[in-house]
């Protein structure tokens, strides 16, 4: 993987539903891979059941943020933030939302729609759906079809994250490992 | 051996700190600096060092400790954020003038925007009122790298140095390359000075020349000077920023694709300000652009108010954060390029509420019904958020909801109606500020119920330990400070203890304290229960009472009203209005049995 690459990722959701968790997977497997990347994370109030948003960006940058119309792809745990962070998606960018809704009001941005939530409760753990929403994104990486996305990383890179961050544990990174394939799977349908 | 990791801001500045021999670090927690003690805790485990690491009652008692520490010779460093920097204003003011002998960095982070904060305002002004140099920095990278340079300062000049990152960059993750940490212990020895370290005011005058004299020096010191990040551009105009406004500003030049031709001084360090740099920007540009956070510390040293613009001059908003869009405005007009406004239509989001199980919405919930008109004096911590359940009025700083519950008192007391003043703070909060006040309270016998909410931890900044709890930042034990005793102490002759999960008999508890509070002077109510996220991390579990909302429901929306759980979804269909409860969310604590006045909360069998 070239070092000019440049990729910005927004995450977004609320409190509770892991989002600072994917952004440091995401984060560590451009580590892994020799990659420079820069985060920013809203901590404390969120935590509350606020919005939280970070900003992941691969690449040499300076700024930790990513400006409006300038992220290459989005990630949104609850979709109501759509209407917050929808806008800082470029034009031609990619997004991958946990909705119930199929999304095609939201004509702004061309969105997968995965209901996350649901998939997350049939495997047995109900706090696993950003781990979905991420495998979804995964696997639009992976195709050679139309709506391949471009993204720095593959799924084996976040599945070595993932065994290096629960060393030890190994219940929790089979759950883990199994939401993350789940949301890859329901892409590939 | 040089290692690369991601590190957050403040892990790096932690690790900054660590890299350069600090040997004794305090801190009290705040948004955005509470991680930095937490990591400086974790290193030190890691290489087994002998420093003394704490957090400390109040960021006052912090910076003391950590004072006396480098008089004796050893690094030092107290870490807060930038509302904690006025709690600790008293002994900086002082400090500043008796200098140091060990080194001495003041980290304050500041918080533009403000996204939990009750001000935005701007450390490195602290600084300049103080007459210290500060630093800095525009990324966790270069954070921790200056560590190391205010340490050398500090002991090269014989002078206190503030360190100042903002949201950006303590809560920014960039990959880092560790250094090593070094072996060599200093000796310990306070050398009696009182001429200086118990100067009087006639010694005073001459610490203040010193430390003028300190300042000049320090404003010619090469290695913080202000750099030309583009040295062959050429113009009329310039553009000078510092922090993360120049690593914006950075990345902004290079997509206008003016880098080459816009030229671009970032500074390291806005006070002192070089003098060979304001001379030298004075003489060569006409127009010069200053991008900085949160004040014009910059621009003021800068004194042409026609040729320098900059937050003095209105050309950058006074207030708010200076997200980097706005940044791309202000420069694409400066440099007369036609600019794109992106202003992204904010949409309302997401508040912050109580989490579902907090055992401070009981808490809330009984304090309204035993004083349903009553004052409610409140205070900072997770609890300010009982705002949502209409059980907070008021909130100004660390332990104000005590005093300002005095003052309420004494401007009614004359008065034929009188209201009942119910005044919130948590144990921590107690601990800081909360205990002169209630002294206060005490001896002018001020009518008021005072709920001391004691979930066992600082939960808003990340669940660190409280005097009550028992072990210190490193995992150590300590000794603990049990509250009632220390109430009791304060004077109080009304105390009691209740679980608010037991509803009814809380509530009972709070109706008796108000009708003694209302002739005889304070009441005191502590309600405790532990914070259930941190219980939750520990492996522990509490009560498991799962409840469900049965057909009595008629959708009133009382219990989404004044008891504001966000397990409770509230269905506005047209036909059948009704709640639900959201088994994702929902912790099964059982308290909102007691909540619905229609009973169709029932547990389930």
């Amino acid at each position: 993987m070239s070092k000019t690459i440049g990729q910005q990722i927004l995450i977004s959701g609320v409190g509770g539903q892991g989002v600072l968790f994917i952004t440091s997977l995401l984060a560590e497997a451009a580590i892994n891979k020799g990659l420079p990347v820069f985060t920013s994370e809203t901590h404390g109030m969120a935590q509350r059941g606020g919005t939280v948003v970070s900003h992941l960006k691969v690449g040499e940058f300076s700024s930790p943020l990513i400006r409006p119309f300038k992220a290459d792809g989005l990630l949104v745990l609850k979709d109501e933030n759509i209407a917050q962070h929808g806008a800082f998606l470029k034009t031609g960018g990619w997004a991958v939302v946990n909705s119930a809704n199929d999304l095609k009001a939201e004509k702004k941005i061309a969105a997968s729609a995965i209901d996350a939530d649901k998939l997350a409760q049939e495997i047995f753990n109900p706090k696993s759906a950003n781990l979905i929403v991420l495998g979804f994104a995964l696997a639009r990486a992976g195709r050679t079809s139309m709506d391949r996305i471009n993204l720095f990383c593959s799924l084996t890179d976040i599945k070595r994250v993932l065994k290096g961050k629960f060393r030890g544990r190994e219940k929790l990174l089979n759950s883990s490992v199994k939401a993350l394939e789940a949301g890859y799977k329901k892409c590939l349908k | 051996m040089s290692k690369r990791k991601l590190l957050l801001g403040n892990e790096a500045i932690a690790r900054g700190l660590i890299e350069s021999g600090c040997a004794i670090a305090t801190s009290y927690p705040g948004t955005p600096a509470s991680e930095i003690l937490a990591a400086v805790a974790y290193f030190q485990k890691e290489a087994s060092l002998s420093m003394h690491t704490q957090w400390a009652v109040n960021e006052k008692v912090a910076f003391e400790i950590a004072y006396a520490g480098c008089q004796t010779g050893l690094r030092s460093a107290v870490s807060m954020k930038q509302v904690g920097l006025n709690v600790a204003s008293d002994p900086l003011m002082s400090a500043a003038y008796m200098g140091i002998k060990g080194g001495f960095v003041l980290i304050s982070a500041d918080d533009p925007g403000p996204h939990s904060s009750q001000t935005e305002q701007d450390s490195r002004l602290m600084a300049m009122f103080a007459k210290i140099p500060v630093l800095d920095p525009d990324s966790p990278r270069q954070a921790k790298e200056l560590m190391g340079v205010a340490y050398e300062i500090s002991e090269s000049f014989k002078t206190l140095v503030m360190v100042r990152p903002t949201t950006r960059v303590c809560h920014s993750r960039q990959d880092i390359t560790l250094g090593s940490i070094p072996k060599n212990k200093r000796e310990v020895k306070f050398e009696k000075n009182p001429a200086r370290w118990a100067a009087t005011p006639k010694f005073r005058l001459q610490l203040h020349k010193e430390l003028e004299e300190k300042l000049a020096a320090i404003a010619n010191y090469r290695p913080t000077a202000p750099k030309k990040l583009n040295p062959k551009a050429k113009s009329a105009r310039a553009i000078i920023a510092s922090g993360v406004a120049a690593a914006h500003t950075k990345d902004i030049l290079k997509e206008l694709k003016i880098w080459s031709k816009m030229p671009f001084y970032q500074v390291i360090q806005p006070f002192p300000l070089h003098r060979k740099f304001i001379a030298h920007i004075i003489d060569t540009y006409e127009e010069v652009l200053v991008i900085e956070e949160t004040m014009g510390v910059i621009e003021m040293q800068l004194a042409d108010r026609y040729r320098v613009k900059g937050k003095l001059s209105n050309t950058v908003p006074k207030v708010g954060e200076l997200l980097p869009e706005k940044i791309q405005e202000i420069i694409s007009d400066f440099a007369g390029l036609k600019s794109e406004k992106f202003t992204i239509k904010s949409a309302p989001g997401r508040r912050p509420t109580l989490c579902p199980g907090c055992p401070h919405r009981a808490s809330f919930f009984a304090i309204k019904k035993a004083a349903p008109r009553g004052i409610y004096t409140s205070d900072i911590g997770c609890y300010t958020l009982g705002l949502n359940l209409g059980a907070v009025d008021t909130v100004l700083c660390m332990g104000a909801a005590i005093s300002q519950a005095s003052g309420f008192y004494h401007a009614y007391k004359n008065e034929e109606k009188r209201p009942d003043i119910v005044a919130t703070i948590g144990d921590s909060t107690f601990f800081h500020a909360g205990v002169p006040a209630l002294i206060d309270a005490v001896v002018q016998k001020v009518g008021f119920v005072l709920v001391i909410l004691d979930n066992r931890t600082t939960a808003m900044t990340g669940n660190q330990p409280t005097p009550a709890t028992g072990h210190g930042a490193c995992g150590e034990p300590t000794e603990t400070v049990d509250i009632e005793s220390l109430v009791r102490g304060c004077g109080v002759k009304f105390i009691q203890e209740s679980n608010p999960y037991e509803l009814k008999e809380f509530i009972a508890l709070l109706k008796k304290a108000v009708k003694y509070s209302r002739k005889n002077g304070p009441a005191v109510v502590i309600s405790k229960y532990p914070c259930v996220l941190h219980r939750a991390r520990q492996g522990e579990t509490g009560e498991y009472i799962p409840v469900e909302v049965t057909e009595e429901c008629d959708g009133c929306g009382y219990c989404i009203k004044h008891f504001e759980c966000p397990a409770l979804i509230f269905h506005d269909d047209e036909e059948d209005k009704r709640v639900s409860i959201d088994p994702i969310l929902c912790t099964s604590c059982g308290v909102c049995l007691n909540v619905c006045p229609k009973g169709a909360f029932v547990a389930k069998e």
